[in-house]
Order: structure tokens, then sequence, then C-alpha cells
């Protein structure tokens, strides 16, 4: 039995076409993903992610939990409402999941999980509390919906529905959020462009997400969500990382916090491993389209390609891979598909945020 | 609901053919398959010459999302592929029907009739 986000009947009424992910009966688009991923580079579109997992960690020992839980450090989230991107790790150093952790006062912060893993992340919490013996409460936050509006257009949509946040959102800068009444409005995102994630009262969901659809906003599907991300040089959690894979060889070694002697958990194996893999971009120069675990060949050795599409943005089909150490941006490689050899310029994994195409 | 003209014949991996006066079958995907897929952004073609068996893989349509083979309905050899549609792979979810992708000249005439009418078709695609 799929789960089912508080908007389900709305995406249904919308008619998008519907598919699992994660266990999650859930939009890929309403018509054509590629409209709805230009609407979010030069308009504003809403996507339902409340399949994601809110979890409020608080207590008198809650900074200490998450400077013991996560590879990037908490001592960073000092500003109340400063968010900041952490991977949770296991005692090997691989990706247990990938979270945001919103810091709204001392002894209250927020982590928000991907869908796939929410239980899995929820168990580990409660098992590393058991073990550390800290005085903190874990609470995930199923009574909360998701909308995420994301596009150059997107703040002031959010304004024209809910006037009441704007004064406080307002001077929000990027990657805060701030409570505004029953809304939770965050300034982040996974698409590359301006926006909210906003989270609520599941039971205003539904009327939030038809007044953004009045004002204009196009509903976007996980489709979409896909394309923007990548293209905006996003990770996905179970492709470009997952429980075998050092954020070290995932091009996530900026969110690691090796400063101090802070101990937390999969430091001593990264420490020990370091970087074994580089995570580069491609653009393929040829006609065809990237795909994960296809097989880029180099003069450095053999990679892989953990995500690959089409970008509506660039034209051409762009990838995230993982490749031997030695391939710099600017090489030409080869990238194996249904037997051919087709040419791909290595890149910096970043093609277009805010509407431009970066490569 | 996606379109199953009555005028076609179909299989069950959702490529549609029409038999033209020469003997020739056309062949594209149909609108159930466009409708799945989604938004198409390249397609690969045979080549005009080539000989392929009853459902071997002779094309691959991609979309944003996924690749899909297109298989030959039937035993035959490719005299023509639609380049237009190949460089405006839009067109195939703009109109299935009347993007097709290939023609054959089947090894066997009898064939063609033991592929899929319209409403068998429909519901091996609603199944």
């Amino acid at each position: 039995m799929l789960k089912k986000t508080v908007l389900n009947a709305a995406h249904r009424a919308l008619g998008a076409r519907m598919v699992d992910f994660g266990g999650w009966d859930m939009p890929v688009n309403y018509g054509s993903q590629i409209e709805e991923h230009h609407a979010v580079r030069r308009d504003c579109g809403m996507f339902d992610v409340s399949h994601m997992c809110p979890i409020d960690i608080a207590g008198p020992a809650a900074r200490a939990f998450l400077a013991r839980l996560v590879a990037n450090d908490v001592a960073k989230l000092r500003a109340p409402g400063k968010a900041l991107y952490a991977c949770m790790l296991n005692p090997s150093g691989g990706v247990v999941d990938d979270l945001i952790i919103y810091f709204l006062a001392e002894g209250r912060f927020r982590v928000v999980v991907n869908a796939g893993t929410a239980d899995k992340d929820i168990r580990w919490m409660h098992d590393r509390l058991a073990e550390w013996k800290l005085d903190l409460a874990i609470t995930p936050r199923r009574d909360l919906a998701m909308i995420a509006v994301q596009g150059p257009n997107a703040r002031a949509k959010v304004w024209q529905v809910l006037p009441e946040t704007e004064a406080a959102t307002r001077e929000l800068k990027p990657f805060f959020a701030v409570e505004a009444g029953d809304y939770f409005i965050a300034s982040t995102g996974y698409t590359g462009e301006d926006g909210y994630e906003i989270m609520l009262p599941t039971e205003r969901a539904e009327a939030l997400w038809a007044a953004l659809h009045a004002a204009g906003v196009a509903p976007c599907g996980l489709g979409a969500r896909d394309t923007l991300r990548l293209e905006a040089g996003m990770n996905l959690y179970g492709q470009d990382m997952d429980e075998n894979i050092s954020p070290l060889d995932a091009g996530l070694a900026w969110t690691v916090s090796l400063d101090g002697d802070r101990d937390f958990v999969g430091r001593a194996a990264l420490v020990a491993t370091g970087q074994q893999r580089g995570f580069l971009g491609l653009v393929l120069l040829d006609k065809g389209v990237l795909r994960s675990h296809q097989t880029v060949l180099t003069a450095w050795g053999e990679g892989e390609i953990t995500s690959g599409s089409f970008s509506p943005t660039l034209q051409q089909s762009i990838a995230l891979a993982r490749l031997p150490r030695g391939v710099a941006v600017g090489d030409e490689v080869h990238v194996l598909i249904r037997d051919k050899r087709l040419k791909a310029k290595v890149v910096k994994p970043v093609f277009a945020r805010h509407g431009k195409a970066l490569v | 609901m996606s379109l199953v003209p009555a005028d076609l014949k179909y299989t069950a991996s959702h490529e549609w053919l029409r038999l033209e006066a020469d003997g020739t079958v056309t062949v594209g995907i149909t609108d159930h398959a466009q409708e799945a897929l989604g938004d198409l952004v390249y397609i690969e073609l045979p080549e005009v010459g080539a000989h392929f068996a009853a459902d071997k893989e002779l094309a691959v349509v991609e979309s944003v999302k996924a690749a899909a083979d297109v298989y030959a309905p039937l035993s035959g050899t490719v005299t023509a592929v639609n380049q237009d549609a190949a460089d405006a792979p839009e067109s195939v979810n703009r109109d299935a029907y009347a993007a097709w992708l290939f023609k054959m000249k089947p090894d066997n005439a009898a064939d063609f009739a033991g592929l899929l009418e319209p409403a068998a078709y429909q519901a091996s695609a609603d199944a």
C-alpha cells in the first residue's frame, strides 16, 4: 500500500501522472515535465514535498547530539533560523542520509530527511540517542505538509497568497528559515532558484496549494524536480551517494567539517580513507542521453555516471559522474551508451542556476 | 485516456502499424507509450536497408526520464526512416500517429494479420 500525502487528491484532480517514489504515491508530472522545468527557471513552480519528513530535535543536548550525528558542524548554526546541509554517516563513512538542519533556538532544531529513508533515519537517531544517553526528544512531524515554491517569482507569489508572512520573510537571506504563525518558511530548495519551502499543518495544505495554483504558480512533479536539481548540481540520495559511498567521493567534501577534534560518526573512517574518487559534471557532445550507471572511459581509467538526464535549459544531455582522480574539468571523455562510445566534456558539476546556463 | 485509432494494428510492446498500398508497413509508438514516457528528447532510428527479425530491438526513444527500446513488430527490412521525428522528438508527444518512426517491408505479408486489433491493444495497455 503506497503512502499518500495530504495533497494526493489535488494532484489527481490536476491530471498528474502518479508514480511510486520511495513507497509514496507521488506526481511525476502534470503533463509536460519540460514545461514544468522551464516554469521554475523562468517564472514560478510548486512541488508537493510532504513525503519528506521533518523531525524536531529538542532538548538541552540537541546541539551536542547533532554535533556527533552529522559530518557538517552545527557550530556553524549561531544565527536563529540558519540552515545547514549535512550528511549523516555510518561508522564506515558511508552516507546514511543527507539532510537539512534548521536552527530555531538553542535546544530546538528541525531536521528534514528524505522520504524513502525517513524510517531508517529515525531508527538511526534513536539508536544513537540510546547509545549516547543525551537529554533530548526526537519527534517526527508527520502532522506537517511541505510545499516548495521555487523560481524567480516565487517569493512574490507566496507574499500574494500569504500576505501575513511577508513581513517575516522579506529580509530572509538564502538558507534561513523563520516561523510565521502556523507557517515554517525556509529560503531553501532543490532547484537552483530562489524560493521558499513552506511547512504547515496538513489540514491547511490543500488551501495553500489551491491558492498558489489560482495565483498562477505551475504545479510541478518529481520529474522536473529531478532535472532542476541535476542542472543545479545537487546530489540525490540513493543515486549519487548511499551507505557505501563516502561524502568525499560524492562531491560533498564541502559538507564535511574536520576542524577541531569533534567526534562525529564516520570521522575516523573518512580520515583514514580520504578521497578516493573525483565527482564532476559531464556534458554530452554527441547525440544521446546520459543515464545513471553508464560507464565513463577516461585516460585515468573507468568512471560511472551517478545521475544523468536531458537538460531542458542547456538542450543537451548532462550528468554527474564518479570519476578516477586525475580527470579534470575541460577533459574530453567517452561514455558507453548501448555499446557506442559517445564524446562528453568534463565540467564543474553546476550546469544551470538562477535561470542561466553555467557551462 | 490515450488514443487507439481503429484503422491501425498494434503490438503489446506499444508500437502501431499501418499497412500501405505498396505492401510496406509504417511503424510508430502509440499514444499510450508517449504518454507513459513523457517528454521525448532523443530518438535513435535504424539504418535503411537493415533487416530485423520480429521482436528485435531496432530503435530507441528516450524521454527526459527514461529510455525505451522500440521492437521490430514483424520480420522485415527497413525501407525508410522519419528523420523529421528524430530531429524533433517532441513531435511524437504532439501526435504519436502522425510522427511515424520507420517503414518496413515484411518478409511475410501474412504476418500483419497476426498483430493486435485496436480493442485487444487497448485491453493489454490498460492491464
